[in-house]
């Protein structure tokens, strides 16, 4: 005798109720960090100008001295250029540092949250002599702070 | 599997500011270097380190291939020490690594 199941499977039924727990399980699991959108544009573009847009859009933007860049005149090694940057302006949005003749000239960029000093150190490359560019987003405008930087052994490779 | 970014974090607390010194062990390939059989090594590089205090975003790094091998971050937030914070991250490729830190008060002499 055969059992009509008019396309209807217990079996089936609760092989699929099983995977969606599982699906829930897992999702529930995935840690709650929400990432934000790494700036794909900003980072693959090849010359300053475009790098500052794709990464700020069209903010104003100016020279500040309000912006304290703190890099060597003079670095011994490319591939580890320490950078402080630092400013009393206030609702600092974000912070970017850019190399201009960098292959890719943005390096890094900060997003500071509630809290958050505007006081910040890193090491980026340099693959030569060239300006180093803080833009400090704050209150809807971009100030900037450049330097020269020379280098006597790039950092790039090759 | 790939194994997780490893996450250094030393802090100092003073007067309620951290100072977080952060270093995030990462190879940072630009895609421009070759190997010795002269093959250009893969892009492989830290992307976002995110760091969360009090269920909030303080602060989100986003990294290039510009930033320098093992990249090494300074920064400052308004804090207290023996809070807890978190600090994550992930590269291209998808790697992630996520490290637990409580806040030091600064040791003065």
């Amino acid at each position: 005798m055969t059992i009509s199941n008019k396309g209807f499977s217990r079996r089936r039924f609760f092989k699929t109720l099983g995977k969606t727990a599982g699906y829930i399980a897992l999702a529930t699991s995935l840690p709650s960090i929400a990432w934000a959108k790494w700036s794909e544009k900003a980072f693959s573009s090849k010359t300053l100008d475009s790098a500052i847009k794709a990464c700020f859009g069209d903010l104003p933007i100016a020279d500040n001295p309000a912006v304290k860049l703190d890099v060597p005149d003079i670095a011994e090694n490319g591939a580890m250029v320490g950078v402080g940057i630092k400013t009393e302006l206030e609702n600092v949005k974000s912070v970017a540092v850019f190399v201009e003749k960098n292959p890719a000239p943005l390096c890094v960029k900060y997003n500071f949250g509630k809290g958050t000093i505007p006081d910040v150190e890193t090491r980026v490359r340099m693959g030569e002599t060239s300006n180093l560019i803080a833009i400090v987003e704050a209150d809807g405008k971009l100030h900037r702070s450049q330097k020269l930087v020379k280098v006597t052994i790039g950092g790039c490779g090759g | 599997m790939a194994d997780k970014i490893k996450i250094r974090v030393k802090t100092k607390e003073d007067n309620g500011v951290v100072k977080a010194l952060m270093l995030i062990k990462h190879p940072m390939e630009s895609g421009m270097r070759k190997d010795q059989d002269g093959n250009l090594i893969p892009v492989h590089h830290l992307k976002e380190v995110s760091v969360v205090y009090k269920d909030e975003t303080i602060f989100h790094g986003e990294f290039g291939t510009g930033a320098s091998k093992d990249p090494f971050v300074i920064f400052h937030f308004e804090g207290v020490a023996g809070e807890k914070f978190e600090v994550n991250a992930v590269d291209s490729k998808g790697v992630t690594g996520t490290k637990s830190v409580k806040i030091k008060k600064l040791k003065k002499k």
